[in-house]
């Protein structure tokens, strides 16, 4: 690792955890009505409008209202990508989307996965970008963090019988933290360079025309091919370049706080338009871990003793720091099979050097190692190299942060919720150790509780592991792998991870735009995503109902250094008790053979 | 479900219309007053004609040029309307094919210099668009360009001393220059953000 590298993650750590306490404490009274008159007022003439009473929900009746707006959402953008030709803001006059691949990106945006199987600038009329895609982008969030206030509630409550109301948490985290968060942002962006407008593209004149390879088409548009099967090409030329515009600082802001990954252009947070400096590339990466850092927090204050939330914090930062500095190194060295040709990897002044292939030379190695850590270990899933790209080592290390679960701070609400449920199962491990009833903040852990773990915890693996195999048995799967070999297997893996983790980044060889991937992925997002939250509002839902009880002389304590050690520890042991025959395959392989001869 | 119903869709309408049109057209609004330039998408101007984008690259393939990373886009290179990386793995016989073909072009446009090639100038980017190339891929076409011109060396490599960026605070950002930009100055234009 460069000292460069170093300092970058220095700061980064530095000014994530100097916003924890008081980002925290913000969400802690969002779980509440605004005591500001004003703003009640307007809240309440906003719930009289639209039915919602003053009520709270049972988790049975919490869950349900999560899944019917999920549902609207979900036809909602669905009927955008199907209708956008005949609807207005359409400059570039974008044709409708095929049913595919609207239904795999309305559960895609839905289900905070932004897993996208399309180029937007190709794509996409800046309306189903904004009122479909980035409407999500919020909604999505709101709802992951709604779910963790649930389930915070069942932890500082007893002996109730509700764990809050859905409309109340989902209006609340909407308009008084993502909206005005966003919309600071989206100005920070735009003095950055990134664009916002509502302009057609644009055309210029380059100093230089571009002479290129077209492929010949044939009367029924397809590739003629000559007789060795190779395209046959014909020589072009154009004198111009054509840039795309848009509302993109706008998205790009909800895209990052939101944890939700989504790009307005095809190359993502890599594109100069979306991350135009290393500085709005340092903000976008600080935006990610904002709100699940600061969820943290306000789950150790609501509970009642704030060491309880430092001490998941502390958990979640020791695999961070591991894996931040496990991308960057192996980043960093490059690979050995470009050394030979005669390129110069080394880092000095002059050069960031490394493994270049599919990044940008404004972030080189140390802000593209630590994006990739960063959006991987949050749900975020917006990327600003190629993880493709990476070396096999340093591809595996975003690989495993999703497989985890995304709890490493993990997405808006949904690292929360995440990491909860682990931190359950180690107190339960402990507390077969020790041969105790197994306690947590005072909430003994019965067997209702431990099922809900455990549908939560293994519902996502057996969905990438399942997934994975049908695709590879499949030639409909098998198809669109972009890179030969063990590289191959690898992109596979990473889609079905990215899918059922609420992820959304990708080994992007991989050509998924097809009906079967647009099908299975989207059958694994959506039960990637409810499959977890419906068993954590029942655990919510479990929780408040029981009593407080006393610390007593064999109360494991949660909030020191021998809890840290035993999450971070349960966390790693199922992660690699599950996937590790699979990544055997894909990275592991694919690093011994790059490195053989060397 | 009926009492579900009524908050799930009218909420739905009222947070769109909130997130999805006031709140962008707030930004719009704000962010073109703010910083009218680059919201529009930091336009170069000569002469008042648009010759491009401060933030994305162009093709470069004419020796009195400096030369940008290789892009991935297809059909053409550095075609703004297709952003996209290579995509292709470490292990890749095409991408160590790719890279071999465009270091054979690097030393048949230079015969005398042998020194290794900067890897990001071999490389494709992530975008297909990167503006920038680092000071090392600077520095190593500078003989050529000023061959080219018949400009002495000096003189171009104190041009790249003026434009050239660094990493902020020592950790911000790479060693790295703007080829358009650089491109504009050896040729003499004179260049003005277009508003």
């Amino acid at each position: 690792m460069t000292t460069q590298s170093a300092l970058l993650l220095t700061i980064y750590l530095a000014m994530l955890l100097a916003t924890v306490k008081p980002l925290g404490t913000y969400l802690v009274k969002l779980m509440e009505a605004p005591c500001w008159r004003p703003l009640a007022r307007i809240e309440n003439g906003v719930f009289r409008l639209c039915g919602v009473g003053g009520e709270e929900m049972g988790w049975r009746q919490y869950a349900l209202a999560v899944l019917v707006f999920s549902l609207v959402g979900f036809i909602a953008v669905y009927a955008l990508l199907r209708l956008q030709m005949w609807l207005p803001l359409n400059p570039q006059q974008m044709p409708n989307v095929t049913p595919d691949s609207s239904f795999n990106t309305a559960v895609s945006f839905v289900t905070n996965t932004n897993w996208q199987g399309y180029g937007g600038e190709a794509t996409l009329s800046y309306l189903t970008q904004m009122l479909g895609l980035a409407v999500q982008n919020f909604l999505s969030a709101a709802t992951g963090i709604a779910v963790a206030f649930a389930l915070i509630r069942g932890f500082a409550r007893h002996s109730a019988t509700t764990i809050g109301n859905f409309w109340a948490d989902l209006y609340r985290i909407t308009a008084y933290l993502l909206l005005p968060l966003s919309f600071v942002f989206a100005l920070a962006l735009a003095s950055q360079g990134v664009i916002q407008n509502f302009s057609a593209y644009q055309e210029v004149t380059t100093l230089e025309p571009t002479a290129f390879e077209v492929p010949k088409l044939d009367t029924a548009g397809q590739p003629l091919l000559d007789a060795a099967g190779k395209p046959v090409t014909e020589a072009a030329t154009t004198p111009a370049q054509t840039l795309p515009m848009g509302p993109i600082a706008s998205q790009e802001a909800i895209k990052m706080l939101g944890t939700n990954g989504g790009g307005f252009l095809n190359a993502n947070s890599a594109h100069p338009f979306e991350n135009p400096t290393p500085l709005s590339n340092f903000l976008q990466m600080l935006a990610i871990f904002l709100v699940p850092a600061g969820l943290v927090y306000a789950f150790g204050k609501a509970a009642g003793d704030t060491r309880q939330g430092w001490a998941v914090l502390a958990a979640m930062t020791l695999l961070f720091v591991g894996a931040a500095i496990a991308a960057t190194s192996f980043e960093q060295q490059g690979n050995p099979l470009l050394a030979a040709l005669g390129t110069d990897q080394t880092a000095s002044a002059l050069q960031a050097g490394g493994n270049m292939e599919g990044k940008e030379t404004r972030f080189g190695i140390a802000a593209s190692g630590l994006f990739a850590t960063i959006t991987t270990a949050a749900s975020c899933g917006a990327v600003n190299a190629m993880h493709d790209s990476f070396t096999p080592l340093g591809g595996l290390v975003p690989m495993v942060l999703i497989q985890l679960g995304e709890v490493v701070f993990g997405g808006t609400g949904s690292g929360l919720y995440g990491m909860l449920m682990y931190a359950i199962l180690a107190v339960f491990v402990a507390g077969l150790m020790i041969g105790r009833t197994p306690e947590y903040l005072g909430k003994k852990i019965e067997a209702f509780d431990m099922k809900m773990v455990a549908i939560a915890i293994l519902v996502t693996p057996a969905l990438v592991l399942l997934g994975t195999a049908i695709a590879v048995s499949a030639s409909a799967g098998t198809v669109g792998v972009a890179n030969p070999g063990a590289h191959g297997f690898s992109e596979i893996l990473y889609a079905f991870s990215s899918a059922a983790n609420n992820n959304g980044s990708a080994f992007a060889g991989l050509s998924a735009n097809t009906p079967f991937y647009n099908g299975w992925l989207g059958v694994a997002m959506w039960l990637g995503r409810f499959a977890v939250i419906v068993p954590a509002l029942a655990i919510a839902g479990s929780l408040a109902a029981k009593k407080r009880l006393a610390q007593g002389p064999g109360t494991l304590p949660t909030h020191g250094p021998l809890f840290v050690g035993l999450l971070v520890g349960t966390v790693l042991l199922l992660g690699a008790l599950t996937y590790v025959p699979a990544l055997a395959l894909g990275p592991a392989v694919e690093h011994l053979i790059l490195w053989s001869g060397h | 479900m009926k009492s579900l119903l009524r908050p799930a869709l009218s909420l739905f309408v009222l947070l769109s219309v909130l997130t999805g049109l006031i709140y962008p057209l707030a930004v719009t609004g704000t962010g073109q007053l703010l910083f009218p330039w680059q919201a529009k998408g930091s336009l170069l101007a000569v002469h008042g004609r648009p010759v491009g984008s401060a933030l994305i690259g162009q093709n470069f393939t004419d020796p009195r040029h400096f030369w940008g990373r290789p892009s991935a886009t297809s059909p053409q290179p550095y075609n703004g309307a297709a952003s996209s990386g290579s995509n292709q793995g470490p292990l890749n016989p095409a991408l160590t094919a790719a890279v071999e073909s465009r270091i054979a072009v690097l030393r048949a446009a230079d015969p005398g210099n042998h020194q290794p090639v900067p890897v990001d100038l071999v490389t494709a980017s992530a975008s297909g668009l990167d503006p920038d190339i680092s000071l090392a891929a600077a520095h190593y076409q500078a003989a050529r360009v000023a061959r080219a011109r018949g400009l002495p060396v000096e003189q171009v490599a104190a041009l790249i001393e003026r434009q050239a960026e660094w990493a902020w605070l020592g950790a911000l950002g790479e060693p790295r220059i703007n080829v358009l930009r650089l491109n504009l100055a050896l040729d003499g234009r004179e260049v003005k953000p277009l508003d």
